[in-house]
Parts: structure tokens; C-alpha cells; sequence
């Protein structure tokens, strides 16, 4: 009985997961006329916008239909020394020139010479991160309300505890008390924000239509960073002992090679954490846009090439996104490991057994 | 056409980048390979740890698979700049 459960569910989401995918699939017209130019699309549709673009429509009348939802513009003009603020729906995708500034490929350029501008817009990363954020604040201080008041505690756990509460003690017990030992309760709020957070944003950025955020190297910048300064702060004497003097080695070597090695080393190792993450979540959108790009490359050799072709392209975009759900998953984790397994080595002290 | 014409064409970055992007794909299909082997070895000798195994595993294999999208990042780099 289980297995039939178990089957008719994996049925379910599959065919929900390509209703899904077929959706840009269906509607991604390009502008008409203009020849399809993969590499474009595929940057558009990951890079940082300033509406939420759903698709196009083209109608009968050649005129196209845009089902976007435009997002506000806030420009602070350092020259002219005042914010100006309109939504992005005045730029007409790129048509229109609205008080004295235009969109050119996504980006705000301004229309008078030499101006010193700072873009502050509320794009479709800033929107997203703020949703994924709000979530988060609202499911978890929900669910610690309800377990203060004793549910979960004194009596079985209800509702979204029931989903969570495995999630946190997993990061708990796999990830903090091994690498942190007994301090972990001082850094297992920033592990969980961190998780939670990569998470919820691994999670949106593979919906159809959605900002990728955590393909954004700045985002994934100023997280790496914030570790590194956790890591930084949690260092202690013997960590800096190892790195200018790291025993058991001749002096030669130690000052020529394991000097400047174990300096970078403790920049590369938040670095890597950075590129991981931002590499991760890049390359599975590539690939699956790629795949859905593919369609309408055939399409525009010939019509039947595109239609015949689109099955297996969605089956290979399908198998992407699976993969991809797992990859959002491991990322997260990985994030918050390693970012544990760093701050343990920071404060490990002196072993019984030296090296 | 000189060497140094065909060379010093854009096109020959684009060249590198794809190539070098397909041999950091060999790297992370070995390297992830040999992982799993390790990984299915281990728990056939040890039924009882697979749990653990599995941890270590997928923790390794994103290390491997990171420093391969490093690589995919320097083509990308070379193939749009």
C-alpha cells in the first residue's frame, strides 16, 4: 500500500514538474523578427532585472504582450543631488528614455554626461531576497512561539514544527556539535540563519519566472564575507601560532612556503566557499535554460525540428531540475559545513597529540 | 594569415574556454568517480556505517565538484570577456 503511495506521489510531482518547465518553454517568444541569440536569453533570464518577467506574447496584430510586473527605480543623482524614483514600467523594456535616464541591456544608463549615479533600485533580487527573508522571520518566530508556549515540548509537535524542527536538529547534531564541540550553541544561530536563508533562496531561484539570487556572486560575495569575519573573530593564539609558525617542518621551509601557503589559505577557504555556491547555482540555471533554448534554436531551423525535439528537451530539463533540487539542498548544507569546520579549526587549541 | 593573426583572434578565447570547461568535466567525472567508489567499497565492507559514509561522501564530492566549477567559471570568463 505504501508503494503505491509512494508511486502515485513520484507520479505527481513529475507531471506538475513538467507543466512547470514547459511553461517557458511555451511562451518565450523573443521580439519578432530579430534572430534568436541563445547566449543573450540565457544571460537575461540570470542576470539581475528590474521586473519580474513572466513572458511574451506576441498577438495577432504583431503588437506583444509583456506579462511582467514591473518593480520600482530609485536613483540617488550625486551630481544633481536628489533621489528620483518611478516604476520601471516607464523604460518600456528598453524603448523609452523616462527623466533623463534609459535601460540598455538591464542596466541604468543616464542620458546626461558624466553623472554620478547609485542605482538603488528594488530589483527582482532585492524583491526576492526580501520575500525569502519575511518567510523566514515569520515561519521561525512562529514556530518558536508556539514551542515557548509548550507545544512540541510537553506534547507532540504540530503543523510546520513537525517539518522543521528534523531540519535544525540535523544541522545541530551533524554539523554543529561535531566541528564546534562545546561551543556550539554561540554559533548555531548564525549556521541555521545561514542554511535556512541559502535554502529558501536555492528553492525560489528554481521556479520559472523567479530572481536568481543565489547565482549572483555579489550576494554569495557578502555571505562568504560575514563567515570570514565569524571565522576571523573566533581565532585564538594556537591558530595564528600554526600559521607563521607551523611545527614539524625545517625553517626554510617554514618561512618560505607554509608562511605565505597558510596565509592565502585563510583567504582562499572563504573564497572557494563564495565561488562554490555561486558556480553551483549558475551553472544548473545555464544548463537547464540551455536545454529550453535548445528547443527554439531547432525551432528555428524548421518548425517540425522544434516541435519534434521539444519531448526530449523537456525530459532532459526535467532531469536537470531533479538534480538541481538535490544540488540546492547539498549547496546549503555544504555552505553551513564548511563554514563550521572553519570556525572549529579557528578555535581548536593544542592537541594531546601533536602532528 | 599569419600564426599569430589566427591567435590573436577573439575567437581562439572562445576556443579555450569550451575546452577547458570540458576538461575540468573530465576532472570532476574522475575525481567524483573514485569517490563513489570508495564510498560503495566502504559500505560493502561495513553495511552498519552508511550513513555516515554517505555524509562524508556527498561533502567530499561538493568539494570536487566545486573546484570543477571553478574551472567552468574561467571558461565563462573567457568566452564572454
Amino acid at each position: 500500500m505504501g508503494e503505491i503511495r509512494l508511486k502515485s506521489l513520484l507520479v505527481a510531482s513529475l507531471s506538475l514538474l513538467l507543466a512547470f518547465s514547459s511553461f517557458p518553454a511555451m511562451a518565450n517568444e523573443d521580439h519578432a523578427g530579430e534572430k534568436l541569440d541563445p547566449a543573450k536569453v540565457i544571460m537575461e533570464h540570470i542576470q539581475d532585472a528590474h521586473d519580474f518577467h513572466f513572458f511574451t506574447l506576441k498577438k495577432n496584430d504583431g503588437t506583444e504582450f509583456h506579462a511582467t510586473i514591473p518593480l520600482p527605480v530609485i536613483i540617488y543623482s550625486q551630481t544633481k543631488g536628489k533621489l528620483t524614483t518611478f516604476s520601471s514600467a516607464k523604460f518600456e523594456h528598453g524603448h523609452a528614455a523616462y527623466k533623463g535616464y534609459k535601460l540598455e541591456h538591464g542596466k541604468i544608463h543616464s542620458e546626461t554626461e558624466n553623472e554620478v549615479f547609485y542605482d538603488l533600485s528594488m530589483t527582482k533580487n532585492v524583491v526576492q531576497m526580501l520575500l525569502a527573508l519575511t518567510i523566514l522571520v515569520v515561519l521561525m518566530v512562529g514556530i518558536a512561539n508556539k514551542y515557548k508556549k509548550g507545544q512540541g515540548v510537553t506534547s507532540a509537535p504540530k503543523g510546520w514544527q513537525n517539518a522543521i524542527e528534523p531540519v535544525i536538529t540535523f544541522v545541530r547534531d551533524e554539523v554543529a556539535k561535531p566541528n564546534l564541540g562545546k561551543k556550539y550553541g554561540k554559533y548555531l544561530p548564525y549556521l541555521l540563519t545561514v542554511f535556512f536563508f541559502i535554502l529558501i533562496n536555492n528553492i525560489f531561484g528554481l521556479l520559472p519566472g523567479s530572481a536568481n539570487v543565489t547565482g549572483n556572486i555579489a550576494f554569495t560575495i557578502v555571505l562568504g564575507v560575514i563567515s570570514f569575519f565569524v571565522i576571523l573573530f573566533s581565532t585564538n593564539k594556537h591558530f595564528w601560532g600554526h600559521i607563521f609558525w607551523f611545527p614539524g617542518v625545517p625553517t626554510p621551509v617554514r618561512i618560505f612556503i607554509m608562511l605565505p601557503v597558510e596565509l592565502l589559505g585563510v583567504f582562499t577557504k572563504p573564497f572557494a566557499l563564495i565561488v562554490r555556491l555561486f558556480a553551483n547555482m549558475v551553472a544548473g540555471h545555464i544548463i537547464i535554460l540551455s536545454f529550453i533554448t535548445l528547443i527554439f534554436i531547432f525551432g528555428s531551423m524548421s518548425a517540425v525540428a522544434g516541435w519534434g525535439f521539444s519531448p526530449l528537451s523537456v525530459a532532459f530539463a526535467v532531469f536537470i531540475y531533479m538534480i538541481e533540487i538535490m544540488v540546492a539542498f547539498i549547496q546549503a548544507f555544504i555552505f553551513t559545513n564548511l563554514t563550521a569546520v572553519f570556525i572549529g579549526q579557528a578555535f581548536e587549541g593544542s592537541h594531546d597529540d601533536h602532528h | 594569415m599569419s600564426l599569430m593573426n589566427i591567435l590573436l583572434d577573439v575567437s581562439v578565447s572562445h576556443l579555450g574556454g569550451a575546452i577547458g570547461a570540458g576538461l575540468a568535466a573530465i576532472g570532476a567525472g574522475i575525481g567524483i568517480g573514485q569517490i563513489g567508489k570508495g564510498a560503495v567499497e566502504s559500505i560493502a565492507r561495513q553495511p552498519e556505517a552508511a550513513n555516515d559514509i554517505r555524509a562524508n561522501m556527498i561533502l567530499t564530492a561538493a568539494f570536487v565538484e566545486g573546484v570543477a566549477l571553478f574551472a567552468v567559471i574561467a571558461g565563462l570568463l573567457a568566452v564572454l570577456k
